[in-house]
């Protein structure tokens, strides 16, 4: 790894403000992804601005009809959570099944999302639970957020500080993982939501998650495991890697859904 | 006997040290005023050097020097040797190639080594690395084997069609005639899939020289320190013995990657005197997928010729070997006489014969890995044999009974070399179908389907040659070296053991069974016994570990410095009782006089060895410490049978292998626990070559596969819970009867694990998959089959 300035935040405030003095600064939230690329020197940040020691961004908190979940609160967290357990199972059992133990202990919500890795779990979860994405600045809708593979709409200071997911009346998902690095070769997940069915699929896209229409209109419809496996989705924008062709993972994303409604109930 | 002895299940006395993080590993050394250094590899799979600049790197903070293989050249070092010389079969010896240690003119692989950089630190040797500029002109890369034996780029000028060498062995004649006059022909092409080792440990050496005595001392990890001693000293950098010392000290993991001589040790070693500094160097573990060898590799086509009854009549071979950019240690031995000479497998085949072709790549050198040639034979073989019973209608238990060597055969001279001095394998395999429950899986099967899944079975019977020996038939052979082992059991003054052991354990557990073996010797418990290795300057001598050796070969070699110790200190307790040396007795650790209660205890007689006051001194000498090296008759054949269930998800084509039954014959078993946990681990190993591991290069000879992103290592919820057990025929070759165990797992299970698939595919219409059987190629083959099915 290449030297960098290393500095704590002990608020949002200062994170932001020690983001901006840098010449090349990078937030650093759980580190999952940021660390190894680092040790690789595939990266070069002039700082890193730790937001670890910044308190009001990590908890859940049970809103209602609705969990905001602090952008800082660790995957393991989630997992164990009894709100998340008790009004979004899906969103529990998804956290439960990110990377290994290590991973689940350090890496973090906000981290995951703003990374918008392809192959993460996390952006499937916003996408079709329709969650809330909480800034220092503003509040994204779900469908306004991610930009494509590791891009979101992000501006180069702005900070996730929190996500929303409204309660769901029935959500599941379900990952086929990549063999070698167990990130989802297709991780997909179903949920309705105030009688909006919305179906979103992660590891497969080129550009990233996205929401898969097709099955969102055969599922409105009959909301049924069958349904979702009838759908023959096109592999067109479908990634294809020594992994898995574009073809297999088309139809992984019926296979997956179909078994995301199953866990749905 | 002794509690302790051979056959008892006693923990293992590593295991203290290395489950609670006190291993003592290369990279745990720091030595007073060490550099660092940092490796340039080349980035392209094959390019010539322009021009290699390091003076703005020269310049950087804290390096102390930067040497490229012109520095290397010039001072007149050698190439990285072969140890193995095969010839073709015109007579004419191998291709043999220059290795330069640092590359010179050319990088034929991605990860080749063209500088080494030597800094304060290990960041500033990498930051300073950055600075080189390396003029490369790229060429053209011949990454698979077809396309390197058209001979479009070379990778070697002096290796025509990158063909490294065309071998045979067997008799073609009486082969062809026996296809001349066969009912059926079974004819199979397959792969045997590139792996990559990664043993836990990257590779790891620190260097050192002593101006003022000339020594040179390196820590490596290394499986046989005596070998990297010879091969590094004499045939690299002419360092003799007594200058130059090499330890192993815990060394973590190897499965083969370990035993060969490394162009870094060599730098190492070399730099050491140049900078007169401790050099330490580590590999990150990008580096270990990118240079530490590789393993299996093959492709091959092969005919067995069958009678009406199904009578193996003959077996006809022809093998694509792929050795890599340059040859390894062994790598030239691996695809031929590891290989070939076992292809009669288990069966009374009566004439064989094969060729094996070799191919130079622009790839990472390829050479042994766990089992060595004898898994890619026997996965040919089982795939081939099912394959014939499918095609035949016939059962492939009797097909496989049919023509087993029967127990009375043996010794059984095979027509490809190898004399199979015992074994039993109609039995291992009776035992194998027993504890699988075979005869009830059509019911297993059925629940399945109801369920959605697919269920198959498959089986391997298998045999495996280990213990390479005699030496002189080694020789004979090509090996560049002699294949015994040595020992030295030193009896101390108050009975406690130390024995020094010319193999290398690195994870084997040869720390508590070579003290087992003492123990059941002297009758002492095993913790009065420590047993050393590793440091050349400790051991006097020692081939090292592989070829599941260490106990068939080293074993021995402890047995017979044992028994020279009885010998003697009989006489010294023949002198103390007074009585005559032949009427002494010694058993359960006492020294006796026949017939009457006189008695020394083994501790009275040792302490009276150095505590010489009432001694036959003018018959024999103070002191009880013997030293003895042993070569064997033969190799040691362990053989068994694997059986293997797995299901199917069709929607996805995921494997799950849900049984797993390997009975196996190691002959005599010293330590129950630890064989089972060396079947465990080479079981997990050949699981991970059916199912998950498969090493990619793309067309441009870049690694695909070069991390835990893209590389499947087999993990613990991919295996099932095995069931292994052992029946063995005494070993024949041995005076311990032992035979190896630790490659025994990875050579049977490929092909249980691939026919298991195909048998549940079967209903489907497939017939091939090939390794590694991942999720998305599953699914194909059912795709392509099930398109078949509605076509026709």
């Amino acid at each position: 790894m290449y030297q960098f300035n290393y500095q704590k935040a002990g608020s949002q405030d200062d994170a932001v403000s020690a983001l901006s003095s840098a010449e090349d600064g990078k937030f650093l939230a759980g580190g999952m992804t940021l660390i190894p690329t680092l040790k690789q020197r595939l990266a070069q940040p002039s700082d890193l601005v730790d937001l670890s020691g910044i308190n009001d961004m990590v908890g859940i908190q049970d809103g209602g009809d609705s969990i905001t979940i602090g952008a800082m609160t660790r995957h393991v967290d989630v997992a164990n959570s009894d709100v998340v357990g008790s009004k979004i199972p899906a969103l529990q059992h998804l956290a439960s099944h990110i990377g290994d133990p290590q991973v689940r202990n350090r890496g973090t919500i906000g981290g995951s999302i703003a990374n918008n890795d392809p192959a993460a779990d996390y952006p499937a979860a916003v996408l079709a639970l329709n969650a809330t994405v909480i800034t220092n600045k503003r509040e994204f809708a779900a469908d306004d957020f991610f930009d494509g593979m590791f891009a979101t709409n992000l501006e180069e200071d702005e900070l996730i500080t929190a996500i929303r997911f409204p309660v769901p009346e029935k959500a599941g998902y379900a990952k086929f993982p990549n063999p070698a690095s167990r990130y989802a070769l297709v991780g997909v997940m179903v949920a309705q939501t105030g009688g909006e069915t919305r179906v979103s699929v992660t590891g497969a896209g080129q550009d990233g998650v996205f929401r898969a229409s097709d099955i969102e209109s055969a599922l409105s419809g009959n909301w049924s495991a069958e349904a979702a496996k009838g759908v023959k989705m096109s592999d067109d924008g479908l990634n294809s890697d020594i992994h898995a062709s574009a073809e297999y993972r088309a139809h992984l994303i019926s296979v997956m859904a179909s078994r995301a409604v199953d866990a749905a109930g | 006997m002794s509690a302790t002895g051979i056959g008892a299940s006693i923990k293992r006395v590593e295991d203290l040290r290395f489950l609670t993080g006190n291993g003592h590993y290369t990279d745990d050394i720091n030595q007073l005023d060490q550099s660092h250094a940092w490796i340039l590899r080349s980035p392209h799979a094959h390019a010539k050097l322009n021009s290699v600049d390091t003076s703005k790197a020269a310049a950087a903070p804290g390096v102390i020097a930067i040497f490229t293989g012109a520095d290397m050249a010039a001072d007149g070092v050698g190439g990285i040797p072969c140890g193995w010389q095969i010839h073709n079969k015109d007579g004419s010896p191998m291709a043999e190639p220059g290795h330069p240690a640092l590359a010179v003119d050319k990088v034929r692989h991605v990860g080749d080594q063209v500088a080494i950089v030597i800094a304060e630190t290990r960041d500033q040797a990498r930051d300073a690395a950055e600075l080189i500029a390396v003029d490369y002109a790229v060429l053209p890369a011949a990454i698979d084997m077809d396309t390197a034996l058209s001979g479009a780029s070379l990778v070697h000028d002096d290796a025509p069609n990158n063909r490294c060498f065309d071998w045979e062995i067997g008799d073609r004649d009486a082969t062809e005639a026996a296809f001349a006059k066969a009912d059926h022909v079974v004819s199979i092409d397959l792969a045997n899939n590139r792996l990559i080792p990664n043993a836990m440990e990257p590779r790891a050496a620190i260097s050192e020289f002593d101006r003022s005595t000339g020594r040179y001392t390196l820590h490596t990890t290394t499986q046989n320190p005596h070998v990297i001693r010879l091969l590094m000293g004499a045939f690299v950098l002419q360092i003799p013995e007594h200058k130059l010392r090499i330890v192993a000290p815990d060394v973590g993991g190897g499965f083969g990657s370990k035993i060969f001589h490394y162009a870094e040790e060599a730098i190492l070693t070399w730099a050491a005197a140049k900078v007169h500094r401790p050099i330490k160097w580590t590999a990150e573990r990008s580096e270990s997928f990118m240079t530490d060898a590789h393993g299996r590799d093959h492709e091959t086509h092969a005919d067995l010729a069958l009678d009406k009854d199904g009578k193996f009549l003959g077996l006809r071979v022809a093998t694509k070997a792929n050795v890599g950019a340059y040859l390894s240690t062994f790598g030239s031995s691996v695809p031929t006489y590891l290989y070939a000479t076992l292809l009669a497998g288990v069966y009374a085949t009566p004439a064989i014969y094969a060729e094996v072709q070799t191919v130079f790549t622009n790839t990472v050198p390829v050479d042994a890995y766990r089992g060595a040639g004898r898994p890619e034979c026997t996965y040919l073989l089982e795939r081939l044999v099912t394959k014939a019973a499918r095609d035949l209608g016939m059962d492939p238990v009797e097909l496989r009974q049919k023509n087993m060597i029967q127990p009375d055969q043996y010794p059984y001279q095979t027509p490809v070399a190898l004399e199979y001095d015992c074994g039993d394998s109609p039995a291992t395999f009776a035992s194998a179908l027993k504890a699988s429950d075979y005869a009830g899986f059509e019911a297993r099967r059925g629940a399945a389907e109801k369920n959605g899944k697919l269920r198959g079975i498959g089986i391997s019977t298998y045999v495996e040659a280990c213990g390479i020996a005699p030496s002189a038939v080694a020789g004979a052979l090509g090996a560049r070296a002699g294949l015994y082992e040595s020992a030295q059991v030193r009896v101390h003054p108050t009975g406690s053991v130390t024995v020094y052991t010319g193999t290398h354990s690195h994870g084997q557990g040869h720390e508590t069974t070579f003290a087992q073996l003492v123990s059941e010797s002297f009758g002492i418990p095993a913790d009065l016994v420590e047993v050393s290795h590793g440091d050349t300057d400790q051991v006097q001598f020692g081939m090292g570990t592989y070829g599941s050796r260490s106990l068939a070969v080293g074993g021995p070699a402890i047995l017979k410095a044992c028994n020279k110790v009885i010998d003697k200190a009989k006489k010294i307790a023949a002198h103390i009782l007074e009585a005559d040396v032949s009427d002494i007795e010694f058993a359960d650790g006492k020294f006796t006089v026949v017939g009457t209660d006189k008695e020394m205890a083994f501790a009275e007689v040792s302490l009276a060895a150095y505590v010489p006051h009432n001694y036959p001194i003018e018959e024999i000498e103070p002191g009880l410490d013997e030293n003895a090296f042993y070569d064997p008759l033969n190799f040691s054949f362990p053989g068994g049978a694997h059986i293997c269930e797995v299901e199917v998800d069709p929607d996805t084509g995921h494997v799950e292998v849900i049984d797993f039954t390997a009975v196996d014959d190691v002959g005599r078993v010293v330590n129950p626990m630890i064989v089972e946990g060396q079947v465990h681990g080479g079981l997990a190993q050949g699981v991970g070559q059916a199912v998950l591991e498969g090493c990619v290069y793309d067309a441009d000879g870049q690694l695909l596969t070069g991390s835990y992103m893209d590389y499947t290592m087999p993990r613990a919820d991919d295996l099932p819970n095995f069931s292994v057990s052992t029946q063995g025929v005494m070993g024949a070759s041995n005076p311990l009867e032992v035979k190896g165990v630790g490659e025994v797992g990875a050579i049977g299970s490929p092909p249980a694990v691939i026919n298991a698939i195909i048998d549940a595919l079967s209903p489907l219409g497939v017939t091939d998959i090939s390794m590694p059987a991942t999720p998305n190629k599953v699914w194909q083959a059912i795709q392509a089959s099930s398109v078949r099915q509605a076509a026709e």
